[in-house]
């Protein structure tokens, strides 16, 4: 279990946000742009200091006493832009973490290589990569640095279209074959479909709701609820995120559970939202 | 011949012994200064510049004042045997380090300050504690600012003249360095030996600046 809570400000934005996640598998935070999700995020990375608490199962990384520095908390964090270092080949940047990690490896070298298909990047140098290979290679670096908390911060929002198709596939089987729970940040509600199993929904700097997809999230692009709520969530906010939330099945703060009836068709299999 | 080349022997030892003590020294400093949100770090930063506007008459000046038998610093070195280091090549080092610590500090200041919190964030979300970001990332992406300030330091301490005249004065083998040796040679009447040193000065002088501008055109190219 991931429980988190945290307020503060920064400038004029305020948070006061909390939730709890699931040890395990992706947890999508979603809200407009300017919610408050990166803030959310570096808190809990260590990045952005503010009061609160946060425990990662049985380990307590922030709480009244304790506020662990970045560099001892065992999250990785994946930045929008990727932030490969300059100076490093991609080999070099995979093994950074993986040199500072000491503990017992528990994701190996050659496991990542071969799930993130980095072979053939090895000894490129960064400066030569595409954008999302670029991604790939932050996403290997990340892992490879043993967390206890994978946490992503919109990998995808910087890419166009086609490299968006070329991730997408890798963050999904990242999902199946490795046992590292992840939180993932993205304001496209069909990318957090697509992956997440448990939803988080931000607005104004708190969390307004939060439950499990359990497979119910609509898949893939070409759905009308999805054509709905991404036409909605453009004109009005609110009404967008209500209905997000009721897609997903989950039950908005403040309002009645929603009936099974109501919920979208369950996803089917897996295979057939492979891009 | 000899004369010219202990002058000239002198001088690199003066310029390089400079840029190694600089490298180091200035290099925390910089990074203090980049990485400070408080507004009394410029103030250190105004200090660490007054250097380059100061005549090298007025720091030598003080220099002079500094390191000889009167100062306070001297009488706290005096246990250990120092008396003075005025007019000895200790003497010179000092003066030299003060004389171009801006020219070491401003570049890698600025190398610094252009990486950004991004890629030390990134090495701490890979458990790298401050220190080790600081020489695993912070440092290897600042090379050109490092390299930039070594060559404007061995460059400026071999065009020091103002400074060493005050505190060097011109002593074979101790403080005599080109431009004193060209000053004097031109006072005696000795045309052909200043020439000498004076167009080798000129060859140096364009060597260097072409080297740094090609260092930079390269670097320039590899950022992606």
């Amino acid at each position: 279990m991931i429980e988190a809570r945290f307020n503060g400000r920064l400038g004029a934005f305020r948070l006061d946000a909390a939730f709890t996640a699931p040890a395990q598998g992706i947890t999508g935070l979603f809200g407009p742009s300017g919610c408050g999700k990166t803030t959310l995020l570096r808190c809990l990375a260590g990045l952005t200091r503010m009061r609160g608490a946060l425990r990662v199962g049985e380990a307590v990384w922030q709480d009244e006493r304790v506020f662990l520095a970045p560099h001892r908390r065992r999250s990785a964090y994946v930045f929008q832009d990727a932030d490969l270092f300059l100076h490093l080949n991609v080999r070099g940047n995979l093994e950074f973490g993986l040199r500072r990690a000491g503990t017992p490896i528990a994701v190996a070298f050659d496991e990542v290589i071969a799930l993130l298909n980095l072979g053939p990047l090895l000894t490129r140098s960064t400066a030569k990569l595409s954008g999302g290979e670029r991604q790939r290679v932050a996403i290997g670096r990340a892992l490879l640095s043993q967390p206890r908390l994978l946490l992503l911060d919109e990998p995808l929002a910087g890419l166009d279209a086609t490299a968006k198709a070329e991730i997408l596939p890798y963050l999904e089987r990242l999902h199946v074959a490795v046992a590292i729970p992840v939180i993932y940040v993205s304001h496209d509600l069909a990318e957090i479909a697509r992956l997440a199993d448990h939803l988080i929904v931000m607005k104004a700097g708190s969390v307004v709701a939060s439950g499990a997809c359990g497979g119910g999230a609509p898949s893939g692009a070409a759905t009308d609820e999805v054509q709905t709520l991404l036409a909605v969530q453009t004109s009005d906010v609110t009404t967008g995120l209500a209905l997000a939330a009721l897609m997903a099945g989950l039950s908005p703060v403040g309002a009645p559970p929603v009936r099974p009836s109501t919920r979208p068709q369950a996803r089917p299999a897996q295979d057939d939202v492979k891009g | 011949m000899s004369d010219l080349a202990e002058v000239v022997l002198l001088t690199l030892k003066l310029a390089g012994l400079t840029t190694i003590l600089l490298l180091i020294l200035a290099t925390p400093l910089a990074w203090w200064l980049a990485r400070s949100k408080s507004w009394w770090s410029e103030v250190v930063a105004a200090v660490t510049a007054l250097p380059i506007v100061l005549p090298p008459t007025v720091l030598g000046f003080y220099l002079l004042i500094a390191l000889g038998p009167q100062s306070p610093l001297m009488r706290l070195l005096a246990p250990f045997g120092v008396r003075t280091l005025t007019f000895t090549f200790t003497g010179l080092v000092i003066g030299s380090v003060i004389y171009s610590l801006p020219f070491a500090v401003q570049p890698i200041r600025n190398a610094f300050a252009a990486i950004g919190d991004r890629p030390l964030e990134a090495a701490a979300t890979l458990r790298a504690s401050p220190l080790d970001a600081f020489f695993s990332v912070a440092l290897p992406l600042a090379r050109p600012g490092l390299l930039t300030a070594a060559i404007l330091v061995f460059a400026h301490t071999i065009g020091e003249f103002g400074v060493v005249l005050m505190i060097g004065g011109g002593i074979p083998g101790q403080t005599k360095v080109v431009s004193i040796e060209i000053y004097q040679l031109v006072e005696a009447l000795d045309w052909g030996k200043a020439h000498l040193l004076a167009a080798g000065l000129v060859a140096f002088a364009f060597v260097v600046m072409l080297f740094t501008l090609l260092m930079e055109r390269r670097f320039w190219r590899m950022k992606p």
